[in-house]
């Protein structure tokens, strides 16, 4: 495997392979995204205790699934960075936090407007709602713990480390909802037993989940070849790409 | 493991020689809790229900208080250097630098608690609760504050980013050791939260140390 992995050791080749994916990733994310929220939005039928504001979970859930996602897969990557002291996945560790900064703000607003109608109240210091936050609160401190030193190297490594570090708090957010029996619903899909959500609402919903995954592959080719490009600045294939 | 004395010597000789590196946390804790009353007002069964999450949070800010400054002395003057370079084990060095972090900012704030909890009008059983998350909870913090001193010490502005990374960390702390004390003044058994605390602890303790060797070897290379 490691003889299969090696070239993509290589900046250069990561470039360009994240090149020719990324036009198809951002295609297909597109695609499922629209797919997946206008049947969710528009067509599915509405709950028949929440009315229509539930809607709000084709954004919502998939964006706090990839919150943490995006999280595991940000410290597999410091993890092995750390490790290995593989240059592009170091700068990956950094192209993938901001996707998750985002997608972890995208989860908490939409909760927030859904709690408005549906528990009368904006915020609620719940343990999901408070232990989410505090994965915003990691990602943020990796961003800027990233930019604080003089030498970007030491920033790179140092951020990783921290991102190791946070992985602690994935398990806190994910039994969250079983440990501390709060506001927040448990879950409403699981891989082992039959889901408590209709089929007519389950499908668009796993459009949307599929899509918010794509769209972050997508994100990281774009931020990982911006990324490549800064750190190569002076090397000869970025000056003959620069030159074309 | 071998060479722990020395530097825990050496650790406790500047913390007597620095009195100010110790001595402004501890009094930094007592004016945070003396502004509590005078913000709030001095209501005295008010002040017995913020009482649990008043004094943590004041324990966290002065133990981040002192954590600024845990390695900077030791990086600037090449201290921190020199023993990765030498082919003693780093760990030494942070386990000397944890327990003397400890014994000057989180013992402090155990001996003060008596004084703590008639400043707030505490009864007995919530004080005995609050002596028991602050001798399970300080070694924590201590172990936390030593972990953001290492990632922030070749930081160009370390002191506002180690809040921004350390305190998202002692919120699992806080929760269970204001829930200890909240259940100890409903006089509710509290064993649940202390044994979560103390699960907490050994866990940090097994992993933190190799943690910050690995911080202060990125930081000097």
């Amino acid at each position: 495997m490691f003889k299969w992995l090696h070239p993509y050791a290589k900046p250069e080749t990561v470039y360009h392979l994240c090149g020719r994916l990324m036009p198809w990733l951002m295609g297909a994310a597109l695609l499922l995204l629209l797919l997946g929220n206008i049947w969710g939005l528009a067509f599915t039928p509405p709950d028949y205790q929440q009315g229509d504001s539930y809607r709000i979970i084709h954004l919502h859930v998939p964006s706090a699934i990839m919150s943490m996602g995006t999280y595991s897969a940000m410290a597999i990557a410091a993890f092995i960075a750390l490790v290995w002291q593989v240059k592009v996945v170091q700068w990956s560790v950094l192209a993938i936090a901001p996707i998750g900064a985002v997608y972890t703000a995208i989860a908490l607003i939409t909760g927030m407007a859904w709690g408005k109608p549906m528990w009368g109240t904006w915020w609620v210091w719940d343990a999901r709602l408070t232990s989410e936050l505090i994965l915003l609160f990691l990602y943020l401190g990796v961003i800027a713990l990233s930019g604080a030193f003089s030498d970007r190297q030491t920033g790179a490594k140092v951020a990783s480390l921290l991102a190791v570090v946070g992985v602690i708090n994935l398990p806190i957010i994910h039994f969250s909802v079983e440990w501390w029996n709060t506001l927040h619903q448990g879950a409403s899909i699981t891989k082992f037993a039959k889901p408590s959500i209709d089929p007519s609402m389950l499908w668009p919903l796993l459009i949307s989940i599929l899509a918010f995954k794509i769209l972050m592959l997508a994100l990281l080719c774009v931020r990982l070849r911006t990324a490549i490009l800064v750190n190569e600045q002076h090397r000869p294939w970025v000056k003959a790409l620069a030159g074309d | 493991m071998v060479t722990l004395g020395p530097f825990l010597k050496r650790e406790l000789r500047l913390l007597a020689r620095q009195k100010a590196d110790w001595l402004n946390p501890v009094l930094f804790f007592i004016i945070v809790l003396s502004l509590f009353p005078l913000g709030v007002g001095p209501e005295p069964n008010l002040l017995r229900i913020i009482a649990p999450g008043v004094i943590w949070i004041a324990a966290l800010l002065s133990v981040l208080l002192a954590a600024e400054r845990l390695f900077k002395d030791d990086y600037r003057n090449g201290v921190v250097e020199q023993l990765v370079a030498s082919r003693q084990p780093l760990l030494a060095f942070v386990l000397a630098k944890l327990l003397a972090n400890w014994l000057s900012t989180g013992l402090p704030l155990v001996l003060l608690s008596p004084l703590v909890a008639l400043l707030l009008n505490v009864d007995m059983p919530s004080f005995i609760a609050m002596l028991l998350t602050l001798l399970l909870g300080t070694p924590l913090l201590s172990l936390l504050s030593v972990l953001g001193a290492a990632l922030t010490v070749s930081a160009d502005k370390g002191g506002i980013l180690l809040a921004l990374l350390i305190l998202p960390l002692y919120i699992p702390l806080l929760i269970f050791a204001s829930a200890a004390m909240e259940a100890a003044s409903m006089a509710l058994p509290y064993h649940g939260q202390l044994a979560v605390m103390l699960a907490m602890l050994l866990f940090a303790l097994a992993l933190v140390p190799v943690a910050v060797t690995s911080a202060l070897k990125i930081n000097v290379s």
